[in-house]
């Protein structure tokens, strides 16, 4: 059941906004740029509020609320007719909370961190136009209008990684995610065409109905959904950082802080989270992609989380983490079973994550305001005497990101471990043993990485947590004077997201544990059909027991090698592995392979193109053509000597040759002939072609030497030979108009 | 006694060769200005003899017209040649290469 | 009567300015800039009373009745927003040359209004000889837009521009001749009449002739690879307002004559050779990426953008759907806004810095911030980015061609197959980003390297004049397609019906050449798209 409600208002209100921000920002004034921008996220978060309200409170369980953009069609071409619109149902209903709700926060956050900067009025119109964006990429009731938001996000991506434009390295880091969230953006380009080649719509509420056509073998036998599916899923790695295209998360730590919680953290970077889960219908179709989606990413947790363990940058280090953190809600989203999958508790780690890893940015961004933007963790430490706020929410979101009972991770992490553990996928009619083996195994696969990423987690966390807050104050004196808590706007958010880092678990309780109390899974439920919880209540308390020694194990010895800043161990551990561990700080060299296999070729390619193929090829040909018609003109221009006397010769010459050819064509045309030979009887038909001009002509024919028929207007002779042996025929043609003649022989043999 | 039209073609293609020999053959534009009246009047001569042999009226109308255009001809290229004269002190026609290449 | 004044407005307000005075230079852009604008106004009471279904406001009378000439002007929905285009873009690039032509500003106006007739005849024309007058009407003014206010090689370019085209445009007019001189033959009448001359369907060797000699034609026009080195050469050299008139109207002619001539004349040999051109399209459009992203110079680098965004209008209409013709249309307007304002914001930067070269800039955004603004939607609109022109277009076409019927034109080859040209033309999406973010980031970002960057001044209020239409325009053909569609779509869809009866007589008959008897309008029918 859908019901129509202005949802529209809800990206428009930030998009207007930013209008006004980018427009008249700087006229109307800091004060005034504030004071819109805010408002209007406010109020987008009210109406978006209200409207999830209606929708929980109003419609079943299956509704949704719609709104349409235009009355008229938006494009009509052939057959295609596109009405965008909106819709909310349960699973953007969460998204669209989380946006706004954080969104909100991080609003609020920035007019402190960014108070003394020269761009406030523009940071805070592209924020808006992001809000804008996102709102529109969550709500979007089609492929297309969640294009839109998609290279929507993408763009402001780009502008607020790029904010700090006057260095080279932000500029590059920006144009770095576009293009690389534009190859994503290219499958899912594809995944559009073709789904709309198979299905004839783009409409995430006509899925249902279309599963046959989906089912349909397109190419090599398999079903489009495959197709669909895989490029979906490309897409999505470019948006939210999996390998193989996550290499644009790192830099784009360039950005403002704020910008890295909200984009690159809390809203953006799930968009593929979402959209996999968005086109469940495809996935479910094609459970083999969703094997794709689960192993791709196991595998970004994992690496990831190894690369983070070594990382100086406070901020690269949370951005791995992030990265990481993905790789989780894929594994979740992908993990099969019984003809769905663990969409719920990859949705609900999204959210948790939303929480934990926007507070940690901001947690950061508050470090690096204190620190005049000193990233570099190895000259911080015990920053908690002079940030007692940052610290103990910081401590807190490392709690909650490591999965500690009972703060909102740990409710998460394990519904996604549990969820890995009991993957299932289906064999094909006649299974090989290689596709045995991998059915049952791959759920354990995935279990046994994610717990290693787990750990990995809770280490490198921890380590952070550590090195920044505890022990002694590596950095400048200069620096430790300048140390400060931040204003209140900034310390009030962060006690807020820790709050929710906190509480927000709760809501995911399993249902083993008395019905009804996991309101989460209970509510998203409806939309994604997601699988219901297998595990008994001794199931999950071993599942969480390990879960939780493994990573308390790894924050203990976290706290045995960075306690008190770096730890001897430590040094020595390093010196035993150079190798390895510059490998890992050098983020396993991924950006310089990349460099070496894509981005040089192609710039090599196109300077060839354009030297050899452009230059020489095509305009070589050419100039070579002109050369050749210049060189005549070179040569002729010779005869062009300027005497007037040389060129009248010349005419005299062209004249007679003129006159000489003139007289003489016709005869010399008439005398051609063709012999016939019947035995020793022979015929010649002289000027064979009947044309007017050569019925003036006079005809001799020597037959032999001396033989001659005499001249005659006639053009047929006949004449008998008496002997066999080679002749020699000679027709003559006399024009009388010209007085000239001319003669054609032909040998003949008698026998 | 009537002479025979032969005659006068023949006179008329000595003329007219020897209009031509002027014209390729001497260095002075004046020269060759009254060379080329020369292949004007045997081609004039032409005209009339074989106006007069066929009793045509018409040839000899036209015979009038080419020396109208001889006239014609013959004022511009002296202009030309005075012009040519004053600006470059010579009228020798292997030093008037203007428009050589 | 109204398209004889759109039509000949300028050419009057060109024939004032001769008799004006040199030296009142004020007066002669000023009145310029009025005939323009009058003509642009002119040109919006064509969307009032225009019919979507077929011929709007025809004018034919007779010229020279002996030959069968006649002065037969129309227009369609494929047509109309060309024209509107190009009323549009006169009054800008008027206004944006305003101080940058200071040598012979009299001929400079007069050129770029005979121009603007010569350019807005070829769209109207309905009589093939009308519209090989008009298009070599176009070509001069160009010529001489290059060749006196170019840059320093403007005499090489503009040779290289006019040789190019006239190669192509004689054959044309050779097959021009041919198609009057067989319709002679076989209907006795002599006619140079568009819709007559369509009723001839030649045998398929003619066909091929006719339709290679058009298409080189245009090809060259569009500029198709490889016959595009004509292109960078003479963008880079032209002066700001003849770059935009060549980027953003004149390529069009060589897509708009495909569609209204080549393909509908010739349906056998556009079957026959439809695979070729559109593999050498999305060639173009990969190679023209590739190689923008090397240049070094802006100017040429939107000119080999120009090149891949030609290849999609080239690769619509080469697969012969609705879908896919309607979008080569929609990106022909919106690369014609894109383009003209990509090169009106370089111009913007060549006159206060007169060079062209990249690495002479860096860091403008910082003392320009309105312009780094206009520059990104630009530059964004060029990228394709939805909401803004470029998208609709190449989603259009990109939809088009994936859903094309891969087997109607006898598409034989692998590299030829729809969807496969659809995969690797939607590698453009990401090709262009890389280049057009590569020229935004070197100009705009960065720190200041050349001390006189420093210095430069914001853009004035004329400049924002210039840019503010043609900023609106980028966000009108991307959030509201609508607009332009309603009446693209039916002439689209009329289009695509003729040629298929046509294709159909010609495959069937065994009598060519013949004529056929009247070709009706009626929209296709909805099974006639292409469905799997």
């Amino acid at each position: 059941m859908t019901a129509a409600f202005p949802l529209h208002l809800i990206p428009l209100l930030p998009l207007a906004g930013a209008a006004f921000a980018l427009l008249v920002g700087k006229r109307a004034g800091k004060d005034a740029v504030t004071l819109v921008c805010l408002g209007v996220v406010a109020a987008a978060a009210l109406m978006a509020f209200y409207a999830v309200y209606l929708l929980h409170g109003q419609l079943p369980p299956g509704g949704s609320l719609t709104d349409a953009f235009f009355d008229a069609p938006w494009m009509k071409a052939g057959d295609l007719e596109v009405h965008p619109g909106l819709m909310l149902d349960r699973l953007s209903a969460v998204m669209v909370m989380v946006v706004t709700g954080i969104g909100f926060l991080i609003h609020l956050y920035s007019t402190a961190y960014m108070e003394h900067d020269e761009g406030y009025t523009r940071f805070f119109g592209y924020l808006n136009l992001f809000m804008a964006a996102m709102l529109i990429l969550v709500l979007g009731d089609s492929l297309l209008v969640t294009f839109v938001g998609w290279e929507g996000v993408g763009l402001c991506s780009y502008l607020l990684i790029g904010f700090w434009f006057d260095k080279d390295a932000n500029a590059y880091a920006g144009r770095k995610a576009f293009v690389v969230n534009r190859i994503g953006d290219f499958a899912f380009l594809l995944a559009m065409f073709l789904t709309f080649s198979i299905t004839s719509t783009l409409k995430y509420s006509d899925m249902g109905g279309v599963v046959e056509a989906l089912h349909a073998p397109l190419w090599f036998g398999l079903p489009g959904a495959y197709f669909v599916g895989i490029l979906i899923l490309i897409g999505c790695t470019g948006k939210s950082a999996q390998i193989p295209l996550y290499i644009w998360l790192p830099d784009a730590m360039a950005g403002p802080t704020p910008v890295s919680a909200l984009i690159h953290a809390a809203t953006m970077v799930t968009a593929g989270v979402y959209m996999v889960a968005r086109m469940h219908v495809v996935f479910e179709v094609a459970p083999a992609t969703l094997a794709a989606v689960a192993g791709i990413g196991a595998a970004t947790a994992l690496f990831a989380a190894t690369i983070a363990i070594a990382q100086r940058d406070l901020k690269k280090v949370l951005a791995y983490s992030t990265i990481s953190q993905l790789g989780f809600m894929f594994v979740a989203v992908g993990s099969h079973l019984h003809g769905t999958s663990n969409y719920e508790a990859g949705i609900f780690h999204l959210v948790t994550h939303a929480f934990f890893k926007a507070g940690l940015f901001l947690g950061a961004g508050s470090v690096l305001h204190a620190l005049a933007n000193e990233g570099d963790i190895t000259r911080m430490g015990g920053l908690k005497k002079y940030l007692p706020h940052t610290r103990w929410t910081f401590l807190i979101y490392c709690l909650a990101i490591s999965g500690i009972f009972p703060f909102a991770g740990f409710w998460s992490k394990d519904a996604i471990l549990a969820g890995a553990h009991a993957a299932l996928w289906p064999t094909s009619p006649n299974p090989g043993g290689a596709e045995i083996w991998f059915a049952a195994h791959t759920g354990q696969i995935l279990y046994w990485t994610l717990l290693a990423a787990a750990a990995c987690t809770a280490f490198y966390m921890f380590r952070l947590y550590f090195l920044v807050f505890e022990g002694e104050y590596r950095g400048t004196e200069e620096k430790k004077h300048h140390l400060h808590e931040s204003p209140p706007a900034m310390t009030v958010v962060l006690w807020l997201l820790a709050l929710g880092s906190i509480g927000i678990g709760l809501l995911g309780i399993p249902d083993e544990f008395g019905s009804r109390l996991d309101r989460f899974g209970d509510f998203l439920s409806p939309v994604l059909q997601a699988q219901a919880r297998v595990e008994t209540r001794s199931d999950f308390l071993i599942g969480a027991a390990i879960a939780l020694s493994v990573s308390s194990a790894a924050i203990l010895l976290a706290w045995v090698l960075y306690g008190n800043g770096f730890s001897p161990r430590v040094k020595r551990f390093v010196a035993a592995v150079p190798r390895l561990y510059k490998t890992v700080l050098n983020k396993y060299y991924i950006d310089e392979i990349y460099d070496v296999l894509v981005v040089r070729p192609v710039r090599w390619t196109a300077i060839i193109f354009w030297r050899a193929v452009d230059s020489v090829l095509i305009d070589g040909t050419i100039n070579l053509v002109a050369l050749i018609v210049g060189g005549i003109g070179k040569l002729v221009r010779y005869l062009q000597n300027g005497d007037v006397q040389r060129y009248l010769v010349g005419i005299l010459v062209g004249a007679a040759i003129i006159f000489w050819g003139a007289t003489n064509w016709t005869a010399r045309q008439g005398a051609k002939f063709i012999v016939t030979q019947h035995g020793h009887e022979v015929i010649v038909t002289a000027a064979p072609e009947d044309d007017l001009a050569f019925r003036r002509l006079r005809f001799r024919v020597e037959w032999e030497g001396g033989t001659y028929t005499p001249e005659q207007t006639a053009t047929i002779f006949t004449h008998h030979y008496d002997k066999a042996g080679k002749h020699k025929i000679t027709v003559e043609a006399f024009d009388p108009r010209w007085g000239t003649h001319a003669t054609v022989s032909q040998k003949l043999v008698i026998k | 006694m009537m002479i025979p039209i032969q005659d006068f073609l023949l006179l008329g293609a000595l003329r007219f060769g020897l209009g031509v020999i002027g014209v390729i053959l001497r260095r002075n534009v004046l020269i060759v200005l009254m060379s080329i009246e020369l292949m004007l009047n045997a081609a004039n001569l032409t005209l009339v003899a074989f106006g007069r042999a066929r009793h045509d009226p018409h040839a000899h109308a036209f015979a009038f017209l080419v020396m109208a255009v001889a006239a014609a001809e013959a004022a511009v290229g002296l202009a030309i040649v005075v012009g040519i004269f004053r600006n470059r002190r010579s009228v020798n026609l292997d030093e008037l290469t203007l428009m050589k290449h | 009567m109204i398209l004889t004044l759109i039509t000949f407005l300028p050419l009057c307000g060109a024939l004032l300015c001769m008799l004006l005075p040199r030296e009142e230079e004020g007066l002669l852009r000023g009145t310029a800039f009025v005939t323009a604008l009058a003509t642009f106004v002119a040109s919006l009471f064509l969307l009032s009373g225009f019919n979507p279904h077929g011929w709007s406001f025809v004018v034919d009378v007779p010229w020279v009745a002996a030959l069968g000439i006649h002065y037969h002007l129309g227009v369609d929905g494929i047509s109309l927003w060309l024209v509107l285009l190009t009323t549009f873009l006169v009054p800008i690039v008027l206004l944006g040359s305003w101080h940058s032509i200071n040598k012979k500003v009299r001929e400079f106006m007069v050129t770029v209004l005979i121009l603007e007739t010569g350019m807005i005849g070829t769209f109207l024309a309905l009589d093939l000889f009308m519209f090989y007058v008009f298009w070599e009407v176009m070509l001069i003014p160009m010529y001489f837009i290059i060749g006196i206010w170019g840059g320093d090689r403007r005499l090489y370019a503009s040779i290289k521009f006019v040789l190019f085209t006239m190669v192509g445009s004689l054959l044309m007019v050779v097959a021009i001749i041919y198609l009057y001189v067989r319709h002679h033959e076989l209907a006795h009448t002599w006619s140079f009449d568009y819709q007559e001359l369509s009723r001839l369907v030649l045998s398929p060797h003619e066909q091929l002739f006719c339709f290679g000699a058009f298409a080189l034609a245009f090809c060259i026009k569009i500029p198709l690879f490889p016959l595009h080195t004509w292109l960078p050469d003479a963008h880079t050299e032209a002066p700001t307002g003849g770059s935009v008139l060549l980027a953003s109207v004149m390529l069009k002619f060589g897509t708009y004559g495909l569609l209204r001539f080549a393909i509908p004349y010739f349906p056998d040999a556009m079957a026959e050779l439809a695979p070729l051109l559109s593999v050498l399209a999305v060639i173009g459009i990969i190679y023209g990426s590739l190689v923008a992203f090397a240049q070094k110079d802006m100017k040429k680098m939107i000119a080999y953008s120009s090149v891949a965004h030609l290849g999609f209008v080239v690769l619509g209409l080469m697969m012969w759907n609705v879908k896919a013709i309607d979008g080569a249309i929609y990106v022909m307007l919106a690369h014609g806004i894109s383009t003209g304002g990509l090169f009106l914001c370089i111009g913007v930067l060549y006159e206060r810095r007169h060079t062209r070269r990249i690495d002479e800039y860096g860091g403008i955004a910082a003392v320009m911030p309105r312009f780094a603004g206009v520059f990104l939607i630009i530059t964004l609109a060029s990228i394709g980015l939805p909401a803004l022109c470029g998208f609709v277009g190449e989603f259009l076409v990109l939809t088009g061609t994936f859903g094309a019927y891969a087997t109607w034109a006898g598409l034989p080859h692998f590299f030829a197959h729809p969807k496969v040209l659809a995969l690797f033309a939607t590698s453009g999406v990401i090709l262009s980003a890389v280049y057009m973010l590569f020229l935004y980031q070197r100009l705009m970002y960065g720190p200041i390297t050349h001390a006189r960057n420093r210095e430069l001044p914001d853009l004035s209020r004329r400049e924002v004049m210039v840019f503010v239409p043609i900023v609106i325009m980028a966000f009108w053909l991307g959030v509201y397609p609508s607009t332009f569609l309603r009446t693209i779509d039916p002439a689209v869809d009329r289009t695509v019906a003729a040629f298929k009866i046509k294709y159909q007589a010609g495959v069937q008959a065994t009598d060519l050449p013949k004529m056929l008897p009247e070709i009706a309008a009626s929209p296709a029918s909805p099974e006639g798209e292409e469905k799997r």
